[in-house]
């Protein structure tokens, strides 16, 4: 056992401890990401991800009587229903796609390459759902980079965590490129040029989220 | 088989203040409101648009589903891609400005339009070009 390279693949439990850290992570950061979203947005960014999160945790609390997840797609449907019917802004149907995308882009235990699927099925979902491409101020500007760095690191052999890792540094660096960014989509436009000088209330969201699944797999 | 109509708002009392509209130009036709979450906050919500969708399709209806925001774009596109096949070539979002598009919308499928001639006419084109 003890010489097994479980290290190399990531399985349902540590899709379950993504998505429970995710939302302690979300809990701990509601009013930032209400803050930074009051200032670009409709301030309700941190209320809903903390609302949809927390739904999807008591959904996979045995006592709910929800049938136990079996596997990482499993999760990732999971929290892709879940949220898109909590979550009532924009982030429901963007994260809802983009876990759904997730969910059908992996099929078993998780390698570095499903890692690398994964995080694409995310951006792809992201983008076919809001439209937008990247320099618009948006999750969009943490995803793209995430994808980038992750199949950069799957090509230099990394193994899952650190795949995980490099996507969730990328996303943070991301989330930070958006400050002085002026924003062209969503509603953040409507206020052209005092959109700059923010941080994109998404873009962080999703560092904070990609984060807690590299913590989740020990990195 | 007669068009009906899914108003879908941020706000729960603009949605029923849209439908309340666009039925007295159009009596005939049935019209569903689907406005803020599920715990009347503002937003959408995923689960109310797609009980009105069925509903109205479960009575034969085609349907056309109008919006006010882009997040409410977001949450119709996601729940036209959650439909079976068969309900979806039935149902459409039309894009346009929520108001002008909805009583124009409304009554065009009065008169007996058809999905596209009621799609056409929620864009509102003679007003906004």
């Amino acid at each position: 056992m003890g010489s097994e390279p479980v290290s190399e693949t990531l399985s349902v439990a540590w899709a379950l401890a993504w998505i429970r850290g995710a939302q302690a992570v979300l809990a701990d950061h509601r009013m930032e990401l209400i803050d930074l979203d009051r200032a670009i947005g409709d301030g309700d960014h941190g209320e809903n991800m903390d609302r949809g999160f927390k739904a999807v945790v008591a959904k996979l609390d045995p006592a709910s009587g929800n049938p136990e997840p079996a596997s990482v797609q499993d999760v990732l449907k999971l929290v892709a229903s879940t949220l898109m019917s909590t979550v009532g802004g924009a982030a429901g149907p963007l994260y809802g796609t983009a876990f759904l995308r997730a969910a059908k882009a992996v099929d078993g235990e998780v390698d570095a390459d499903a890692v690398v699927a994964l995080i694409a099925g995310g951006l792809e979902g992201i983008v076919a759902r809001g439209k937008a491409t990247t320099g618009e101020k948006t999750m969009v500007d943490a995803w793209t980079p995430a994808h980038e760095a992750a199949k950069e690191a799957a090509l230099a052999g990394a193994a899952p965590a650190a795949v995980l890792r490099a996507a969730a540094d990328a996303a943070t660096a991301g989330a930070e490129a958006t400050i002085p960014m002026l924003a062209t989509k969503g509603r953040a436009s409507y206020l052209g040029e005092r959109s700059i000088g923010h941080k994109d209330p998404g873009a962080t969201s999703t560092a904070y989220l990609l984060d807690a699944a590299a913590k989740a797999a020990g990195a | 088989m007669s068009v009906a109509f899914v108003i879908v708002s941020h706000s729960d009392k603009l949605a029923e203040g849209v439908v309340d509209l666009a039925g007295q130009m159009a009596r005939d036709v049935q019209l569903r409101a689907a406005g803020g979450t599920d715990d009347g906050r503002i937003g959408t919500s995923f689960d109310k648009v797609s009980a009105a969708v069925a509903e109205l399709r479960a009575s034969g209806h085609d349907v056309a589903i109008l919006t006010d925001l882009g997040s409410a774009n977001m949450t119709v596109e996601a729940v036209v891609d959650f439909l079976e096949p068969e309900d979806a070539a039935h149902v459409r979002f039309c894009d346009g400005p929520l108001v002008e598009g909805a009583v124009a919308a409304a009554v065009t499928a009065q008169v007996g339009g058809d999905l596209d001639a009621v799609q056409a006419a929620a864009r509102a084109r003679e007003l906004f070009g």
